[in-house]
């Protein structure tokens, strides 16, 4: 029997199904469209963002010899959402690490986040990645990710190439391409030239299940961006020539750089004691890189441009040249090297006397060009002695000392030339002369060079008069696009000038102090400079170009702490010039006694 | 000729257009939630969906068997069904088998038989029956104590099977009794137990007790001050006190750890979203990513890649709400709602008290699975494994459903008799 009164109770009772069906689609209301994290948490579930590292650019010699390629290694990456227990120990043993190594790693990835992948284990090589890769399954929440590093068929050229490392925070902060892992050129050209050898990143958008399997690209790859390859650099350096140099100066410290004079191509760039590049790539690199920066021969210095020394006697030319341009030195002009006036510097070789510029370039005469530069700041014409001084600089700066020369491998130091503020600064305006800076005359004193500067003044005489700003990269790309934006410039000396002290170098190694060196059948113009070195033994200094018509090469040598120019620097350089010009050195006792000398 | 013709005639085709709908909706989603691309059909019997159109076809012919048969056979065996049903239940204790904790499973050759989803219906006949045999006096010791055995021996052979879930769903017969001439005060009673419950749980039980003690005072502030009004003031808040105490008690002391766990994570107070709280979570994520629209059919990637657990069962509402959207979720929402009303209506229409307490028997139950599913998938209600009815895969599930629905469309062709 149904108590008809109770069916009013129907109502409650819909009314109850109703009310929670409301409840359920305001909450629906609420998580489905108000709310747009969900959204994003799917895509986190679901979307693995794989970066794709494009390979470096290649590095290749002036003809074509591969100097750098990229060799692929493998980084393991860790999601800590995906990580499941496992077998510790054995993943362990897999990658040769220890259990708290491990857990530290792990616990750094998820401080990071446990939603994205963190680096786990770096630069895994070839070799173990083939034995981790078959058991890698086991271990949710680790994959791979493809890399690549720097290989050197022929270690060579160290400080030329620079190295390639992480990516540091500041540069992260700074623009939006460099990702933390990405690896970025630190030094030398893989820095200078980083945007071209980089190439471009591209990132390929996976949807994964929850056991981290690809399960296929997302929205048929519409958002994925292909990966380009960085550009390849085709240096001007003569492979065979840099590594010659290299063994020539093997157990002295300094720095050799040759340059082919009517183009400003580098062809040898080297600084010594130079070191493996391999050593500097990989997992290894911070070990090394603090073995070699606390070695006090200082290997990671590139003496070549940022090594500044006084360039001595190989300055004398300049000074030549600017007294021949303000007309206070003639063809005819003769100095004696005995008498009153010379005294202050004395001559250290002998030789007739008085002489003239050809010979007096030929004989390295200390009181002649001190006589010169005398007589520049003295009547040169431009009014007090302070202004004689100014113009002198200007004629010594537009040959390309005291300032950068722009080339393309960048941290070039500018050596010193230094200006007129600066000596009244030290000795009071006014109360300074030709006397109190004349070691300026033979390149000592307060005049600094790198040894780039001292071949690019080889370069200047070699051409008569102008240079092509040095640079060490021919083209970029296969398209060859042409690095060739480098400018010519004229020095402020008249090209006729030049020949005068062409011929006082031709001398030189006819019969001057490089007499005996000179490469058979090859006219090299040079000059050798012994260089004070307040802080201890001379540096040997040596410059010259060859043949004396339409040279090829100009070069400076730069021997630390090796006394005269014409004992290392001298030999080495005509050996170099001999190597490049000939292709092979018939000269095989010197080129022994060169290797086998160690001089640090 | 004519029986044929009754049958046409009387059948309520909105509730089997309803039933077919969800049936349909159930089974094209469970296609889409374990869809993988080497078993692309959605007739391969290897695969879940292959085998849910296997259970469709049969609840099929099982309902049609139910309407061919003699309307009064359900009235008169109900006792005898109920009875078999006990003894199943008992059988699992017993023979049966144990799938992720619950020994609630017989395995006949590679199916599995679940007598739990089967005990609903059986405990719904039995109760119609003692209903409508009985000269009905609520206040009646016997018409009390009856029905609670009804619904307790299942509902506690279910619980020692450890599969809490099922053995809940016996209390949405509340809602039957109820209508039977329940005190509505049980209701509400239920309701504000309830809100203590959870506010002792997420809150603390002092600051509920606090909370209580102050509108207990505010309440004597604006009332008669006299005497019978404060005794049974004090008396409620006592009683209030005593529950909070107990419930504290009870969450402390009976619960599992990860019943403990699953309704600290529900209520907020633990944040776990690897452990227990990763299911609700994964969930929401589901559902949430939906949006409006939905992301299209098959193109779920929530469920398909298997971020939702126990997607094509007790979570096959994260994939309507991955897939369809918003749109596709208030759809089904409202395709319950239409269905529990029209359960009442019909029951409302039937001329036998059985057959009035058999519908709306079935009313409670779908609505307990309705409300507990769908609120656990959207974070409202801890996470208690029971299938949406009609939509989740499984065999016995669906047959058992089909069973408790088609025996009330059955009834309802002969709600003209008296049984």
């Amino acid at each position: 029997m149904i108590n008809k009164s109770l069916a009013s109770r129907k109502q409650t009772i819909i009314a109850i199904f109703v009310v929670l069906g409301a409840i359920f689609i305001l909450r629906l209301f609420f998580l489905q469209v108000i709310d747009e994290t969900y959204v994003h948490s799917a895509n986190n579930n679901v979307l693995r963002y794989v970066t794709q590292y494009p390979a470096r650019g290649l590095i290749y010699d002036r003809n074509g010899k591969l100097l750098v390629y990229n060799e692929a290694v493998y980084d393991l990456m860790v999601l800590p959402v995906q990580v499941k227990p496992m077998d510790t120990l054995e993943f362990c043993r897999l990658l040769d690490i220890s259990i708290e190594g491990f857990r530290e790693r792990l616990k750094k990835a998820k401080s990071f986040s446990r939603y994205k992948p963190s680096l786990f284990e770096k630069q895994i090589s070839k070799e173990a990645y083939g034995f981790i890769e078959e058991k890698l399954y086991r271990y949710q929440g680790f994959y791979v990710q493809p890399r690549t590093l720097r290989k050197y068929p022929t270690p060579m050229a160290a400080h030329l190439l620079g190295y390639v490392g992480e990516v540091n925070q500041t540069v992260i902060d700074k623009g939006s391409y460099y990702k933390s892992g990405d690896y970025i050129g630190i030094s030398g050209l893989e820095k200078s030239y980083e945007e071209a050898l980089r190439g471009v990143k591209g990132i390929k958008v996976r949807m994964v299940d929850v056991h981290n399997r690809e399960v296929g690209s997302y929205l048929e790859g519409a958002l994925d961006t292909i990966s380009v390859m960085g550009k390849d650099l085709h240096l001007t350096i003569d492979a065979d020539l840099q590594e010659y140099g290299e063994l020539l100066m093997t157990g002295k410290m300094g720095s050799v750089v040759a340059i082919e004079p009517s183009t400003g191509e580098i062809l040898a760039f080297l600084s010594s004691p130079a070191y493996d590049p391999n050593l500097l790539v990989g997992r290894v690199r911070g070990r090394n890189f603090k073995a070699l920066s606390e070695n006090p021969v200082k290997p990671l210095l590139n003496r070549a441009m940022m090594g500044q020394y006084p360039p001595g006697s190989t300055f004398k030319m300049v000074n030549d040249l600017v007294g021949l341009q303000e007309g206070v030195l003639k063809l005819s002009t003769r100095y004696s090297c005995q008498g009153p006036g010379t005294s202050p510097i004395r001559c250290t070789h002998n030789h007739q006397s008085p002489l003239d510029v050809i010979v007096a370039i030929e004989q390295s005469c200390n009181p002649f060009h001190w006589q010169v530069f005398r007589s520049i700041l003295g009547s040169a014409g431009h009014g007090s002695l302070r202004e004689n001084y100014v113009s002198w600089r200007k004629h010594v700066m537009s040959m390309g000392f005291g300032h950068t020369l722009g080339t393309d491998i960048g941290s070039e130091l500018r050596g010193n030339i230094p200006t007129a503020e600066e000596f009244d600064r030290i000795y009071g305006k006014g109360r300074w002369n030709a006397m109190t800076v004349r070691s300026l005359s033979i390149g000592q004193g307060e005049i600094l060079a790198t040894p780039l500067q001292i071949a690019n003044s080889g370069a200047v005489m070699a051409n008569r008069g102008f240079y092509y700003v040095p640079h060490i990269v021919k083209s970029v790309g296969d398209s060859g696009t042409s690095a060739n934006t480098f400018q010519k410039v004229v020095s402020s000396i008249h090209p006729s000038h030049y020949e005068v002290v062409v011929d006082g170098m031709r001398q030189v190694a006819t019969s001057g102090t490089a007499r005996w060196y000179q490469p058979e059948g090859i006219t090299m113009c040079g000059k050798t400079g012994t260089a004070e070195n307040p802080h201890g033994k001379d540096h040997s200094l040596f410059t010259a170009f060859a043949p004396d018509v339409n040279p090829v090469i100009a070069i400076a040598v730069v021997i630390e702490n090796a006394g005269f120019g014409s004992t290392w620097a001298l030999p080495i350089a005509s050996l170099m010039i001999e190597k490049y010009i000939k292709g092979e050195v018939k000269r095989k006792d010197l080129e022994e006694r060169m290797i086998n000398s160690k001089l640090y | 000729m004519r029986e044929r013709n009754e049958i046409y005639n009387n059948i309520d085709w909105k509730l089997i257009l309803i039933y077919l709908g969800l049936v349909l909706i159930g089974w094209i989603n469970i296609y889409a939630a374990v869809y993988n691309e080497s078993h692309s059909s959605i007739l391969d019997l290897s695969q879940s969906y292959g085998k849910q159109l296997i259970w469709i076809i049969t609840s099929l012919f099982i309902g049609l068997v139910i309407i061919l048969t003699d309307a009064r056979f359900f009235s008169t065996f109900a006792y005898l069904i109920f009875g078999a049903t006990l003894l199943m239940l008992i059988g699992v204790l017993l023979f049966g088998n144990t799938v992720s904790g619950s020994k609630s499973w017989f395995h006949i050759g590679s199916f599995g038989l679940q007598p739990a989803e089967f005990a609903k219906f059986a405990t719904n006949l039995a109760l119609a029956k003692f209903f409508s045999t009985q000269h009905i006096n609520i206040k009646e010791f016997k018409t009390r104590t009856i029905p609670l055995f009804i619904l307790g021996t299942p509902a506690l052979l279910i619980l020692l099977q450890n599969d809490t879930g099922s053995a809940l769903v016996y209390s949405s017969f509340i809602l039957v009794l109820y209508r039977m001439g329940l005190s509505g005060n049980y209701l509400l009673a239920g309701v504000l137990t309830g809100i203590l419950t959870i506010s002792t749980l997420m809150v603390g039980q002092y600051y509920v007790m606090g909370f209580i003690g102050l509108l207990a005072g505010g309440l004597l502030f604006f009332i008669k001050r006299n005497r019978t009004n404060i005794i049974h003031i004090s008396a409620l808040v006592l009683l209030a006190v005593g529950f909070i105490f107990s419930v504290d008690f009870a969450f402390d002391n009976f619960l599992g750890d990860h019943q403990k766990a699953r309704i600290n994570v529900l209520l907020g107070k633990e944040i776990d979203l690897k452990g227990t709280g990763y299911n609700v979570n994964q969930s929401k994520i589901a559902i949430g990513s939906g949006g409006f629209f939905g992301k299209g059919f098959l193109k779920g990637t929530q469920t398909k890649y298997n971020f939702v657990p126990e997607q094509s069962t007790d979570f096959i509402f994260c994939t309507v709400g991955e897939e369809w959207g918003f749109i596709g979720t208030s759809v089904v929402v409202a395709l319950f709602i239409l269905l529990l009303i029209r359960i009442i209506t019909i029951a409302e229409r039937q001329r036998s008290t059985f057959s009035l307490m058999y519908g709306y028997g079935v009313a409670s139950i779908l609505f307990f699975h309705f409300a507990i599913n769908i609120g656990m998938t959207i974070g409202l209600v801890p996470v208690i494994g029971i299938p949406l009815p009609f939509f989740s895969y499984g065999g016995s599930s669906l047959w058992a459903f089909t069973i408790l629905l088609f025996i009330f469309i059955k009834l309802d062709i002969k709600r003209a008799a008296l049984l």
